[in-house]
């Protein structure tokens, strides 16, 4: 028995050919929005074809990419125009796919790495003794070197992301989608999903179609690029480059005021943990000066943030206000303050975004510090409504900050923490997930912050903004 | 970004290598021997014979021992000096059995999840027991994300303080804070519950093909050996109590 049963059309069939993607006049609208999310789409996407989508953030690729997969769901979503994979609606070729989305976490389903290969073989009713010849195979072809055993909470993001994508292979989709796979990976990270891609699909046996607002790291893996737009689909010739985000940015040059906050040996060790999260670090944050700390992932660098953001007490060592930050509160470490004390002195951006909002529109969620920390009515609606046009956020201001992208979102969650005026600012990963657009904008808008006097202090591994924003670079 | 906490594999003990069903099975048979008498000796004895199980279960260390099973041991002993204290014919003895039988009932509870890989019991389960694989594996998927929750619980509290919510001394601020966190941590675990469930459609788990198990789940000799213990420990137990005249069975009015 080594050929697959005739009588299992799906997964199992080794003559699994390369699909074909066809859209015309597409338009995919939201239930509850009155805006179109995608419109006017026309694309083919011939077999074999590895192709790249780009687009602002909120253009509408990664509806695209779920209108593709045949995951739209009819009561949700108004659809209008021709979409067919194979000539078929996308809906009767799921069982072609495969799928690599952003959060590896919610995309693995086993403890162990070989199991949750094998996942995808077993729904398709492939026989036991095919299996694990197949899983041997698809992780090497995706390069995953640690074995069947490894337990997968175990892994890194880029190794998790690896084996979701071996995962999908194994199946032998006609047709792989890749939706933003590297977003929430370092570079390293980022750089292992995409080898591991290129090396998988070199025989060219699957139709690959990425989307992803940052283009240039996909260019040596893609045939061509789209780019999705309010008013359908720009097919990018051969030779198109996306324009570098940092390109004639003009940016208000900083100052070298006082120290506000320090770290004085401060570190940081979990309840029961040998070694520490975070050892022992010195740093000052100092008034119109922006710091960067970079390090590659579990060097302690968002601990750290945490800590001068006065949301942890550092284990070992200290972290204090100097009295000009401190002035009218009692104590001068930030994490004895109360939080309507550290509100005005300290903006934070955090990790996730989505656990800061408080509120059920954009406008009332950026009001909502002015107007806790004694501003009048008018002037909170007004700084809300600055920070929206500026932010590109204006067009969502009466909606849930739920169902914004992530990208959104994280704008936002930036916008919450300069709506206060705080003297100091600590921003976990501000530019993630933002286009070339939206991030000029973040970054001038902290240069500003920087300009009239703040202290920035930005955890990151984004080299642009380090490039133009950082002052000095604290490396863990 | 963030260290995964979500749930790993048990690591091999000799547990392990009887099926889980097998254990389930066990499991049963002392459940209803233990439910069924009212005497201290019938679950002492059951008692010793799965202390003796311990070691095989990989639980020596006196310190993880402790760990799984410090709520279990309060909540017996509570049973126990309740029973005792409020009922007026209750005697020292009907509290220390109603004690080592809430410890007995328990503990092949921690035992099996202390042997047992989560991924071979929803094997075990779905091949043996026929229990519907849509529910078997999807539960297991969202028990991997459980302790995910408590790492979201620390982030949402710190998050709120960012914008200036704390409940400082104030026990109603407080209950409002907890009831916000609650909600938002409902509407994180449904969303990455959809995304989850979205990630396992795609590979096909809702395809309707019945499912193959790369796995498998074998039922050895050694676990009929184990049942047939068991049941004869049970049986043991129950002959000792009778000759030891302390047998008390719920059945019979006394």
């Amino acid at each position: 028995m080594t050929t697959a049963d005739p009588a299992v059309p799906m997964a199992g069939q080794r003559d699994r050919r390369p699909a074909r993607v066809l859209a015309r006049g597409l338009g995919v609208r939201h239930a509850g929005r009155l805006a179109w999310a995608l419109r006017d789409v026309d694309l083919v996407v011939e077999p074999g074809e590895r192709v790249l989508v780009t687009g602002a953030s909120g253009a509408g690729k990664s509806t695209l990419l779920t209108a593709v997969a045949g995951l739209l769901d009819p009561d949700s979503a108004e659809l209008t125009g021709e979409l067919t994979v194979d000539g078929h609606p996308p809906r009767d070729r799921r069982s072609g796919l495969g799928l690599l989305a952003q959060d590896p976490d919610s995309q693995l389903v086993m403890t162990r790495a070989g199991d949750d290969v094998a996942f995808g073989l077993e729904n398709a009713g492939v026989p036991a003794e095919q299996i694990w010849p197949r899983v041997d195979a698809a992780l090497a072809a995706v390069g995953f070197r640690h074995g069947r055993d490894r337990p997968t909470q175990a892994l890194s993001g880029g190794e998790k992301q690896r084996l979701v994508l071996a995962g999908a292979l194994v199946r032998r989709p006609g047709l792989l989608l890749l939706d933003e796979p590297t977003a929430q990976l370092d570079p390293d990270g980022a750089a292992l999903v995409r080898s591991a891609v290129a090396q998988a699909t070199a025989d060219r046996a699957v139709t690959v179609l990425v989307v992803d607002h940052d283009a240039g790291p996909w260019l040596p893996l893609v045939d061509r690029v789209v780019q999705v737009g309010p008013d359908g689909v720009v097919e990018h010739g051969p030779d198109w480059r996306p324009v570098p985000r940092t390109s004639g940015l003009q940016l208000p040059p900083g100052g070298d005021g006082p120290v506000l906050l320090a770290a004085h040996a401060a570190g940081w060790t979990y309840r029961g943990a040998a070694a520490p999260a975070l050892p022992p670090t010195d740093v000052e944050l100092r008034a119109g000066r922006a710091v960067a700390v970079t390090g590659r992932n579990g060097t302690g660098k968002s601990t750290l943030a945490l800590l001068l953001a006065g949301l942890r007490a550092p284990t070992t060592g200290r972290v204090e206000a100097a009295d000009e930050l401190t002035a009218g509160a009692r104590r001068r470490e930030p994490h004895r303050w109360r939080a309507a004390e550290l509100v005005t002195r300290i903006g934070t951006v955090f990790q996730q975004p989505e656990h800061q909002f408080l509120t059920g529109r954009l406008r009332d969620e950026l009001a909502l510090g002015p107007l806790r920390s004694g501003s009048g009515d008018a002037a909170a609606r007004a700084m809300a409504d600055e920070l929206l046009e500026r932010l590109g956020l204006a067009a969502f201001a009466d909606v849930n900050p739920f169902t914004l992208s992530g990208g959104q979102q994280r704008r936002l969650s930036v916008a919450t923490a300069l709506a206060t005026s705080p003297r100091v600012l600590v921003l976990d990963e501000p530019t993630f997930g933002q286009d070339a657009a939206t991030w000029r904008e973040l970054v001038q808008l902290l240069a500003e912050r920087r300009a009239a006097g703040c202290a920035v202090a930005v955890v990151t591994h984004d080299a642009d903004l380090v490039d133009v924003l950082a002052d000095e670079e604290l490396r863990l | 970004m963030t260290a995964s906490l979500a749930l790993g594999p048990t690591p091999d003990v000799p547990l392990s290598r009887v099926n889980p069903v097998a254990q389930l099975a066990a499991i049963v048979a002392v459940t209803v021997v233990l439910l069924t008498s009212l005497d201290v000796v019938t679950p002492a004895v059951v008692l010793a014979a799965e202390l003796c199980l311990l070691p095989a279960a990989g639980l020596t260390s006196p310190r993880a021992l402790w760990l799984r099973t410090w709520p279990l041991l309060f909540g017996a002993v509570m049973v126990g000096v309740v029973n005792v204290v409020l009922s007026r014919d209750a005697a020292l003895v009907t509290g220390l059995g109603l004690a080592l039988r809430v410890v007995a009932l328990a503990l092949p509870g921690v035992l099996l999840v202390a042997a047992t890989d989560p991924v071979r019991l929803a094997d075990a389960l779905t091949v043996h027991w026929r229990l519907s694989t849509r529910f078997a594996y999807g539960a297991l998927a969202a028990l991997r994300l459980a302790p995910l929750l408590v790492v979201e619980l620390e982030s949402v509290r710190l998050a709120r303080r960012t914008r200036g919510v704390d409940a400082g001394r104030n026990p109603v601020a407080h209950a409002r804070l907890l009831a916000g966190i609650g909600f938002l941590l409902l509407v994180s675990a449904v969303r990455r519950g959809t995304r989850l469930a979205t990630a396992m459609d795609a590979r096909g788990f809702d395809s309707g093909i019945p499912r193959t198990n790369a796995r498998g789940s074998t039922l050895h000799a050694r676990d009929a050996v184990f049942v047939a213990g068991t049941v004869a420990v049970c049986a043991l137990a129950v002959t000792t109590s009778v000759l030891t005249g302390a047998w008390d069975p719920i059945f019979v009015g006394g």
